[in-house]
């Protein structure tokens, strides 16, 4: 009798032991929208991906502050600035561990300066062993100039690192903060190749990140489990879970059903009701982005500022926002978003008014405009529907005596056709990458964008030599004022009419705690905890 | 029927030819840069343009592009995806097993709730239960999908809970992915509930996807019952005094079975060629989402070689009809 009460009160404290471990296992489920293109940031450009990847597995060697576009140390303590702007010396975090898969990859030493020039040569360099691995294309990379920029990555020992670039160009520490320079084991890319099978690297990583992926089912789920170890300290989610969810309306349904925690990109039409609803917290955040009409100011009479400033004054934006955005925007004033530095509050816009439009336009001596407007075929956060504002502002313009018609093309032929300048007027937009003015003002106005991300086909030299100047001086103090000077510019010269920047909106459920809302548009889970 | 399965199948090699050459040439008619789709508003340098167009073998004619994609399928590579670089046959088999699961279930709810319905109809010509079974046929049969598949996902899993909204499984259960098939990865596993989650979550979607075959059946079995009803050797064998049941089961539904096997088949070809719409709505990890987002992206080798594992599926499953036709049908059977 006594054994058995014995064994039954045994049973009774083991299972309560189970079952207080299985309450304290924190599984958070984030409803993405898509799969992932792979496992390494480097490969590729999407958003989901970055979720996927660089915000969970990885870290980089300086990180944006969550919900912030401050750039703050990462895997580097901290990082010296040569005078003439030419070196930058990073100084490594030690004791960094990295992940250790279950089956599989086992790291034998800490994160260390191999690793940081694994990351980079692999990009850089064609003939570097892992260069062609996996496709082999570094778009993020070579996109943001890296290659020509980057001349040497210096081991001076274990733990500091130097890049000496080419020119001075101050957007750089930022660029060091994107998805693109998440730094991978080398001990693993070593392993890989000498087993044959480097492409493995690419699809199975292990990262210093805040979590390490489990297991990956294409278009259905991916699961993550806590770093332990993790160097800032074990995240309070034991498990966390991407639940694949294309479809918006669905990924809302889940969230009111307690299925996920948080979901991105919400349909404009349901935010009412997410504001309504009493298990629901909808967080916003204006997005790094802007939406824009540039006019093709190499062809006439765009080529005239008059007609570009008439026209700019015809369009009644917040007709716009009501129309398009149903909420979900703001006006743009600027082609920077009023979330990042040097943004220019002082920019006065150019107010609807249809009087003055007539009269500017018989000013430039233009009568019965015919022309075009470009609309995007393809929805996006800084235009929810291009055809709907063409509309808009077809009719506006009909108003001060401009007829258009409304053009669109597929996507891909979109984009190249309006890259060759083929509009009169193409309605684009564009979405931060580093929180710099830089990656707006240089890459869709300077004038060596011609040709490429500047849309206006604007090369206008006072507006050119400020934003020059400004890439090349270090201290964001000092580059500020440069950059309002230039917005001034830009607004007087008009080669855009700014419509819109959007406002992102976020849905977490009401127990989620310590999310915040990223202004670059990722996702991360770190710090985030359940109620 | 030897010969007859050796002419169908003699038939299938031009109908290859011809499919390789349409995925081909029409997703290519589209107009469209795969490498200016990929770039998106970013772009890309035209000489990193003209790099990339050489690294995918786009910078050849086209003549060259088809016969190398061709001789590749001859041995037995359908190349690798533009966006995820995985080989295109590695992406098909990680998403079939999803899309066999689920339009067996679908197929399953189709035909035991079509083909009673349709049997009890026609016996039961011009009752109530004739005029429901009808309209709710036509009625299902004219529903759009996206709208059927959020009002069930509305009424059962939000209002009333009683089913989960989307997925295969539950996010506590970690199972080990073994054959892809979640009813038989979860009973492997051994973990207490995992199958019954599994379950739970195959049925929304299949009744969903269910639903329009299930009309189709119910439909052809009732039209095609009525008119073997009306048959002379009907009229015997109940004048002789046979059991109703017997008549209606031996005499009638085997003959009248017949226009109804066809079209289960096609249907079932159908379903397995993936739901595009049901598997979007319902987060299900199958291959008719994985083709439509390919063609958006122009990823042409998953295009290309998609359609060609689905357009066998389909020329398999239609095979297979005909030799089912041998089997319900004597006449066929033995026809030279």
């Amino acid at each position: 009798m006594k054994k058995g009460l014995a064994k039954l009160s045994i049973a009774l404290v083991a299972s309560a032991i189970a079952m207080s471990a299985q309450a304290k296992t924190q599984t958070f489920v984030f409803c993405s929208e898509g799969s992932p293109e792979g496992f390494n940031p480097s490969l590729y450009t999407a958003g989901t991906t970055f979720d996927a990847s660089s915000k969970t597995i990885f870290n980089r060697l300086v990180e944006f502050e969550v919900g912030t576009t401050n750039v703050v140390p990462g895997l580097a303590e901290s990082w010296d600035v040569s005078e003439d702007g030419l070196e930058y010396t990073f100084h490594l975090r030690k004791g960094v561990k990295f992940h250790t898969q279950k089956k599989g990859f086992k790291p034998s030493r800490d994160f260390n300066a191999d690793d940081v020039l694994f990351t980079f040569e692999r990009q850089d360099d064609p003939e570097h062993p892992y260069h062609k691995v996996s496709g082999g294309s570094y778009e993020y990379y070579s996109g943001m100039g890296m290659n020509e920029l980057v001349k040497d990555i210096v081991k001076v020992d274990d733990y500091t690192v130097k890049f000496v670039l080419s020119k001075p160009e101050a957007p750089f520490i930022a660029n060091m903060a994107m998805d693109f320079a998440s730094v991978f084991s080398a001990e693993q890319a070593d392993a890989m190749l000498a087993a044959g099978t480097p492409e493995k690297l690419d699809l199975d990583p292990v990262g210093t990140g805040p979590f390490q992926k489990v297991q990956y089912q294409k278009d259905s789920i991916i699961r993550y489990v806590g770093n332990a170890n993790y160097w800032q300290g074990a995240p309070a989610i034991d498990r966390l879970v991407f639940s694949i969810t294309p479809d918006a309306s669905v990924r809302y349904a889940k969230l009111k059903a307690g299925e996920c925690h948080v979901m991105p990109y919400p349909n404009p039409a349901d935010v009412e009701q997410m504001q309504k609803d009493a298990d629901i917290n909808l967080l916003s955040q204006e997005g790094l982005n802007v939406g824009y009409l540039a006019f093709n100011t190499q062809k006439a009479p765009f080529d005239n500022v008059k007609v570009r400033q008439a026209l700019s004054l015809a369009v009644n934006k917040q007709a716009i926002i009501d129309a398009v955005f149903q909420g979900s925007g703001k006006i743009a004033k600027n082609p920077i978003p009023p979330t990042m530095w040097s943004y220019n509050e002082k920019t006065v816009d150019y107010a609807y008014d249809p009087v003055k439009a007539k009269a500017l336009l018989a000013e430039a001596g233009i009568t019965d405009l015919k022309t075009n407007i470009w609309a995007m075929p393809v929805q996006r956060p800084y235009n929810p529907n291009a055809r709907r504002m063409a509309e808009v502002i077809q009719a506006d313009w009909a108003k001060v005596g401009v007829t258009a018609e409304i053009v669109s093309y597929e996507w891909g032929e979109y984009l190249k056709r309006s890259k060759q300048g083929e509009h009169d007027t193409v309605l684009l937009g564009w979405t931060g990458d580093n929180g710099d003015p830089d990656n707006f003002l240089s890459v869709l106005l300077g004038c060596d964008a011609v040709g490429g991300g500047n849309r206006a086909m604007w090369c206008h030299q006072p507006f050119n030599d400020v934003i020059m100047k400004a890439k090349q001086i270090s201290a964001q103090a000092e580059r500020a004022p440069l950059y309002e000077e230039a917005q001034l510019i830009f607004k007087e010269q008009a080669p855009w009419i700014t419509i819109a920047h959007s406002v992102a909106y976020k849905p977490i459920r009401k127990e989620v705690q310590g999310f915040k809302v990223d202004p670059l548009g990722g996702h991360h889970f770190y710090g985030v905890s359940l109620k | 029927m030897f010969q007859f399965i050796i002419k169908k199948l003699m038939l299938v090699i031009p109908t290859f030819i011809g499919i390789t050459l349409l995925t081909f040439t029409l997703i290519r008619l589209i107009p469209g840069d795969p490498i200016e789709v990929m770039a998106g508003e970013r772009g890309v340098s035209p000489e990193r343009h003209a790099a990339l167009r050489a690294e995918l073998g786009l910078d050849q004619p086209l003549l060259v592009q088809y016969f190398d994609y061709v001789k590749n399928i001859a041995s037995g590579d359908l190349g690798r995806s533009l966006i995820t670089k995985t080989p295109v046959t590695e992406e098909f088999l990680t998403l079939f097993p999803a899309t066999v699961e689920l339009a067996s279930c679908a197929a399953l709810f189709a035909i035991l709730v079509g083909l009673p319905c349709g049997i009890i109809a026609a016996v039961k010509r011009g009752s109530v239960f004739d005029h429901s079974v009808m309209t709710f046929s036509l009625t299902g049969y004219s529903m759009p999908i996206f709208w059927w598949a959020l009002l069930l996902m509305l009424v059962f899993s939000v209002n009333l809970g009683i089913t989960p909204v989307s997925g295969r499984l539950d996010v506590t259960y970690w199972i080990d992915e073994v054959t892809g098939f979640m009813l038989i990865d979860t009973l492997l596993s051994g973990e207490e509930g995992a199958f019954a989650s599994a379950l739970h979550h195959l049925v929304l979607p299949s009744i969903v996807l269910g639903t329009i075959p299930m009309a189709v059946i119910a439909r052809m079995t009732r039209s095609s019952m009525l008119e073997v009803l009306g048959e002379d050797y009907i009229r015997t064998a109940r004048s002789k005094g046979m059991a109703p049941m017997r008549v209606i089961v031996v005499h009638a539904l085997r003959n009248a079975l017949i226009p109804v096997i066809t079209v289960i088949g096609l249907q079932v070809g159908i379903l397995l060629s993936g739901a595009i719409l049901t598997e979007t709505i319902f987060a299900w990890p199958g291959i008719g989402k994985w083709l439509i987002e390919s063609i958006g992206r122009r990823d042409y080798p998953v295009v290309q070689g998609g359609i060609l594992i689905v357009a066998t599926i389909i020329i398999v499953v239609n095979l297979l009809v005909d030799i089912m036709y041998g089997v319900v049908n004597p006449r066929i059977r033995h026809s030279k």
